[in-house]
């Protein structure tokens, strides 16, 4: 099996409209933090004159040279070890791990030291580390390939987790990013690298602390991040269709997670069902049930609901993969279900 | 290849000699320094003073001769072992006390040290010295950081990565490995089948030196060589300090139980502080008045470092949500009010 480049795409032209895709968001976050700060620079497997392997970097190897976008050799531990050192000497490095499944082999580096070395030096050391990859399936990659593991990192103190699931937020994430002080992960749905959406507007910077309610509703709270958002979106205008009335909630930061505005979606749906491309068992949906379930039981109708992947490795097969994974025609249900229509 | 040594075990020095006698004799009190404070941290230790305590006794030379070859401006990353390497590039001894009495003071480093955390995750810091020495070079400055490792942490695929990064970007580090026979209990011929641990420099194409370990000038010499290499521009060294771990792993330790109580009789022969006196004397620069007097010295130092480490305030309970965020989360604050009211 080859494993290369998943849809690769040629090099979209530049667009006049405000529209943009997630991958052209993410790729001018990069050039424009570049071109502002110095300290900026970016490193990873087939980041320069290849362009990354999602085809983020395309172009960058040409205006900043090969200091500033460094292919490195293929060692996950030692480009984010290496960006963490940089980060503590100066620097803002952004290091891409190509996807999630990867950036396993980094796990020490991110835990014991990305996430550590601010309590371990008493406050001294920052580590003002970007850490980018993409995550989930849906393209027939396989078991290694395809895992949604950001729920893990998200069960880290220390570590800021955000995952951009709108055009805006996936370039408007990485600014904040990089000034923020704390290791900062970035998940970027590899479904979504295509999508087309609004572009970033650099009047309307977006935060790395709220959740947003991407559709308000009466009815049921849909709740969920990156990957999934637009099955939900989806799966809340056929709702909508049969008379029910679905708020959306994007959380957009996986950590800390913004509580407050869950509990008032909570608190005037009374409903709720958690869309999330993890695995169920200790996923991030079950925290954010147990917030729930903490804070504002009373405000609950009815037992919460969990729409995830499924427990097993995620199949190669289209037809299997599709089953394994969450479908809008799986949150529509599930969303009946809690409000009571099916 | 054999040791590189300037200091016979008798105190002979060879000829030519790399080292005046006033850097010979600055090295001689650093070393002194290095064992009194391990000798008398040890029995603070066992007084229950401080916590898990890793001594280095018999790896002096190796630490400070490495040490002394940095520059002001240069950078330290050290791992538990190198609490004399820390010492000689500037941490106070009182600092040194209260980080190994486990009190978040102790942690937290002058600003303008430059000396990172003692890590513990074997080999993880190799590549953190790869990012500060990189940053170096990116932000115009000429810094080199040394980096230390032990025999065992050289079967880490940390340690490769970080040789074979560093070499790639010819970043401007030298690696020490404190060869010193044991990890833990398993011995260095278990630990690998080419004991000559600087023979792999050769498989990353950047230079590898061994050195008496035991010997200040050998090591400072070989050193001071690797650093210029660095800030030259020619990329980084991989020295092995052949040394012995006359002391417990740590002092939870009891070495009895997988050595024989004579196994490190001959390296008593080759103590490094008495051999640097013996060269002292042999100079004519050293005499047992001297010698009383550098003693009392010292001595004072770490009655000083006690009483100062001893008057450091009680850590509040809350303090330890206090930097695992830059600014404490909403989460984090709830923390730090239940644990402030107790
Ligand atoms: C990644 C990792 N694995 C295991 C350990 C547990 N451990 C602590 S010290 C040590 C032995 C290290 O030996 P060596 O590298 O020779 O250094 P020395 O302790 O002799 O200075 C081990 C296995 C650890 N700290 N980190």
């Amino acid at each position: 099996m080859t494993v290369t480049t998943p849809d690769r795409p040629q090099v979209a032209p530049e667009s006049a409209t405000a529209t943009t895709t997630y991958r052209e968001a993410v790729r001018e976050a990069i050039r424009a933090a570049m071109r502002a700060d110095d300290r900026v620079f970016l490193m990873g497997e087939d980041v320069g004159r290849y362009g990354g392997c999602y085809a983020v970097s395309m172009g960058l190897l040409e205006e900043f040279g090969e200091e500033r976008i460094r292919d490195t050799p293929l060692s996950e531990s030692a480009f984010v070890g290496a960006g963490i050192g940089a980060a503590m000497a100066g620097m803002r490095p952004i290091v891409e791990i190509m996807t999630v499944n990867f950036s396993l082999l980094a796990l020490d580096q991110i835990l014991n030291t990305a996430a550590t070395v601010l309590h371990m030096s008493g406050g001294l050391f920052n580590v003002p580390l970007v850490i980018r990859m993409a995550t989930g399936g849906g393209r027939q990659l396989a078991a290694q390939h395809s895992h949604s593991l950001e729920g893990w990192y998200a069960h880290i103190p220390g570590l800021k987790v955000v995952a951009p699931g709108t055009v805006e937020d996936a370039g408007g994430m990485l600014a904040p990013a990089l000034t923020d002080p704390d290791p900062v992960l970035i998940f970027e749905n590899a479904l979504l690298y295509n999508r087309e959406g609004p572009a970033p507007d650099p009047e309307r910077p977006v935060d790395l602390v709220h959740a947003a309610v991407r559709r308000p509703g009466r009815d049921v709270s849909l709740i969920t991040y990156g990957g999934s958002l637009h099955k939900t979106l989806e799966a809340a205008e056929a709702l909508e269709q049969s008379g029910i009335s679905a708020e959306v909630i994007d959380l957009r930061v996986l950590r800390p997670l913004d509580t407050e505005t869950v509990l008032a979606s909570v608190a005037h749906t009374h409903r709720v069902v958690l869309i999330d491309e993890g695995w169920k068992t200790g996923s991030l949906a079950a925290e954010v049930i147990a917030r729930i379930g903490e804070r504002a039981f009373y405000d609950l109708d009815v037992p919460p609901a969990r729409v995830c992947s499924a427990e097993v490795p995620l199949p190669y097969a289209k037809h299997l993969e599709e089953a394994a994974l969450p479908s809008v025609e799986r949150i529509v249900a599930a969303a009946r279900k809690v409000v009571g229509g099916g | 290849m054999e040791p590189l040594r300037f200091i016979a075990e008798d105190g002979a020095r060879a000829d030519p000699f790399p080292l005046s006698p006033e850097e010979l004799t600055r090295g001689y009190r650093e070393v002194v320094r290095a064992r009194v404070f391990d000798e008398r941290a040890l029995t603070l230790q066992r007084q229950g003073k401080l916590s898990v305590y890793p001594p280095y006794k018999g790896q002096e030379a190796a630490q400070v001769g490495a040490a002394l070859a940095l520059d002001p401006g240069d950078w330290l990353v050290p791992s538990y072992r190198e609490t004399a390497a820390a010492l000689a590039c500037g941490l106070s001894m009182s600092q040194a006390i209260l980080y190994w009495r486990a009190d978040p003071a102790g942690w937290r480093y002058p600003d303008d040290l430059r000396v990172l955390p003692f890590y513990i995750p074997i080999a993880t810091q190799l590549l953190h010295a790869v990012g500060v020495a990189s940053a170096g070079r990116y932000q115009g400055e000429d810094w080199v950081a040394l980096t230390f490792i032990g025999d065992g942490g050289s079967s880490e695929g940390d340690f490769h990565e970080a040789l074979n990064f560093a070499a790639v970007f010819q970043a401007p580090m030298v690696m020490v490995v404190q060869n010193n026979g044991w990890a833990i209990s398993v011995p260095t011929e278990k630990q690998m089948r080419n004991p000559r641990i600087a023979d792999r420099a050769a498989g990353y194409g950047i230079p590898g030196v061994v050195v008496d370990g035991n010997d200040l000038a050998a090591v400072w010499h070989v050193t001071r060589e690797a650093v210029a290499r660095a800030r030259a521009g020619e990329g980084p060294t991989l020295i092995e300090a052949v040394t012995y771990r006359v002391g417990p792993h740590t002092s939870s330790d009891d070495p009895g139980r997988y050595r024989s109580a004579d196994a490190g009789a001959a390296w008593l022969a080759r103590d490094p502080v008495s051999r640097l006196r013996a060269a002292l004397e042999g100079l004519g620069v050293w005499d047992d008045a001297r010698e009383e007097a550098l003693r009392a010295e010292i001595a004072e130092e770490f009655a000083a470092a006690v009483r100062e480490a001893d008057a450091a305030p009680e850590p509040e309970p809350q303090q330890i949500v206090e930097q695992v965020f830059e600014t404490m989360t909403p989460d984090a604050r709830a923390a730090w009010e239940v644990l402030r009211r107790g």
